[in-house]
């Protein structure tokens, strides 16, 4: 067996626990569904009249819109929840049975991640079956929803990164549990809950440059109107850029973890 | 070849030496057994020989790869159960074992097949589908080694890994650390226990402080202190005045307690009437009194002037008050 397909078989088997750790710990899996599912509806049926006022963008209803900010909430807080779950295996000397195990140290981090995008991926399934079941419709079809899936698998994996780098870094479940509230303030201020165009300053300046807005705007659009390959461009290269700040955040956190133990 | 060499190993956490040029050598196919107290430097000498942390300076080798620069050889050639069995609640006995066996890079069918002789070797065939949350400390701590063999390692450390177990739990790791090592597995323990180390070692080192200061078979060890000592407990009176009675006698060692005596004689057995007598004569009621051989304590305390047991208790209760805090 080559190294390559060694790592992946590492990778997937770490994925494949932290998904079973995920669906056996229900206080990890409420954040992800149940709180945005909740948040979805009370939002839906409380302020649905919003898409009327003037400046709102052209929609179907505002359960098509929300869509894109549940998605968002919930795979953040899934990144979240994949932090959290990875500072207690940090906490309960877990960590350690797999950097003594002679795979490189990336492939542990990665395992991680990849159980984040599945819980990413199913995130992004639940909800467009919700929108679909209560009378959304996804405007650019399959091709659409295939566009919002990728996005929000992908965006998923990137903040899970940084999940795992402040859990690698701390070594403390409380302190990873303890960004839930940020995740909320950084969605507020983007446009998964409300239009930019609609905010007033200095939220709106703060949402406009916030890098999830334009993740949110790359789910969101194939699901209200016609694909726009500008605003997909931007999500990706938004994610691109979490992926990178992940990645320098995790390794620097890595290599203090080895050298503090 | 030896199994593990470390020379001058060092570890210094910010302004803390933890390890202080610490020198081993454990040969192929023994047991070494590390022994001190709390806070000696045995797990931070032992997370430096399993890769888990960088040494600040010196070098150790283990089964022939620098623990620094070749950490994934050592890594493959070492199987680890680190202290208080650092195993997932919320996975099988049977997931952990696979998982491991997947880590150390075994195709799916021979992980498979090493796992279930593994649970069966460790007695946990029936709780082998069960979360490992359910389990007994006994039971985690054999899952524990069980993972740690998956891959058939030529050297196996475990740290501590019959702390807070019951006697009969105890017992059966001793036991199967012993045919582990019968069947040629070289077998690195840190112990906080005597008993464990004078029973299973064939080499044993005692750090304490950081710093190793005593090495040797233990019936070498022992040998060097070479006097048995009596340890009496006073029923009544002064112990000032009972010490004073018993330096007669012998010499007196460092007490254990406020209530105990301990007093090194020359001729053992045959110093006890001249201990009774002497304090006898002096009106000091004895409530107990008994003959110890030389035990690792004996050397702990030799090269320390302290005793590794009575560390341990106050260890135990000050991290009790800070819980408590």
């Amino acid at each position: 067996m080559n190294e390559l397909a060694r790592n992946l078989r590492v990778i997937r088997a770490l994925g494949m626990r932290a998904i079973r750790q995920t669906f056996r710990r229900p206080q990890l899996m409420a954040p992800i569904l149940v709180f945005p599912t909740l948040l979805l509806a009370v939002q839906t049926g409380g302020a649905g009249g919003a898409v009327t006022l003037p400046g709102f963008p052209p929609v179907q209803g505002f359960l098509q819109f929300m869509l894109a900010g549940a998605m968002m909430q919930s795979l953040m807080l899934a990144g979240n929840s994949g932090g959290i779950a990875f500072a207690v295996d940090i906490e309960m000397g877990f960590t350690d049975r797999l950097f003594a195990a002679p795979v490189p140290r990336y492939t542990i981090v990665l395992g991680r991640l990849a159980g984040v995008a599945a819980l990413g991926l199913f995130s992004a399934l639940w909800f467009l079956a919700i929108g679909l079941i209560f009378g959304a419709e996804i405007h650019s079809g399959v091709a659409g929803a295939l566009i919002a899936v990728v996005l929000v698998t992908a965006t998923a994996t990137a903040v899970g990164g940084i999940g795992a780098a402040i859990a690698l870094r701390t070594g403390t479940a409380s302190v990873v549990q303890g960004l839930f509230p940020l995740v909320l303030v950084v969605l507020f201020l983007s446009s998964a809950f409300f239009p930019v165009d609609l905010m007033i300053q200095p939220a709106r300046a703060i949402a406009e440059y916030n890098p999830f807005s334009f993740i949110v705007e790359g789910v969101r659009n194939p699901i209200v109107a016609d694909i726009d390959a500008t605003d997909v461009l931007e999500a990706l290269l938004a994610i691109a850029g979490i992926v990178a700040l992940g990645l320098v955040l995790s390794a620097r956190a890595l290599r203090h973890r080895l050298r503090v133990g | 070849m030896p199994a593990i060499v470390v020379e001058k190993l060092e570890r210094t956490f910010d302004d803390v030496l933890a390890v202080r040029g610490v020198d081993l050598e454990v040969d192929e196919g023994e047991i070494y057994g590390f022994l001190g107290p709390n806070g000696a430097g045995k797990t931070t000498t032992v997370r430096m020989l399993t890769t888990l942390l960088l040494p600040t300076g010196g070098r150790a080798t283990v089964a022939g790869h620098d623990v620094a620069r070749e950490a994934r050889a050592v890594r493959a050639t070492i199987g680890v159960a680190l202290q208080e069995a650092a195993l997932d609640p919320l996975m099988t006995g049977r997931e952990l074992i696979r998982l491991q066996a997947t880590l150390q890079g075994l195709p799916n069918a021979e992980g498979r097949r090493r796992a279930d002789a593994l649970l069966e070797r460790v007695d946990l065939v029936e709780a082998a589908d069960r979360r490992v949350g359910t389990y007994s400390g006994g039971m985690k701590r054999r899952l524990d080694l069980a993972a740690a063999l998956v891959h058939e390692p030529r050297v196996l450390f475990l740290d501590e890994p019959t702390t807070g177990l019951d006697p009969v739990s105890r017992k059966t790791i001793w036991e199967e650390v012993q045919t582990l090592n019968d069947e040629g597995t070289t077998v690195f323990l840190t112990t906080q226990y005597l008993e464990e180390a004078d029973q299973l070692a064939d080499n044993v080192a005692i750090i304490d402080r950081g710093t190793i200061v005593a090495e040797g078979t233990p019936e070498a060890l022992k040998a060097q202190i070479g006097k048995p000592h009596i340890q009496l407990q006073l029923a009544e009176g002064s112990i000032a005045r009972a010490e004073e009675v018993c330096a007669t006698v012998g010499s007196l060692l460092p007490p254990r307690d406020a209530k105990t005596i301990l007093v090194e004689v020359e001729n053992g057995a045959g110093d006890i009437a001249k201990v009774v007598r002497a304090l006898d004569e002096a009106g000091i009621a004895v409530d107990s009194l008994e003959l110890v051989k030389p035990t690792l304590d004996d050397v702990f305390v030799a090269k320390t002037g302290h005793h590794i047991e009575k560390d341990e208790e106050a260890g135990a209760e000050q991290e009790a008050e800070a819980v408590e805090a």
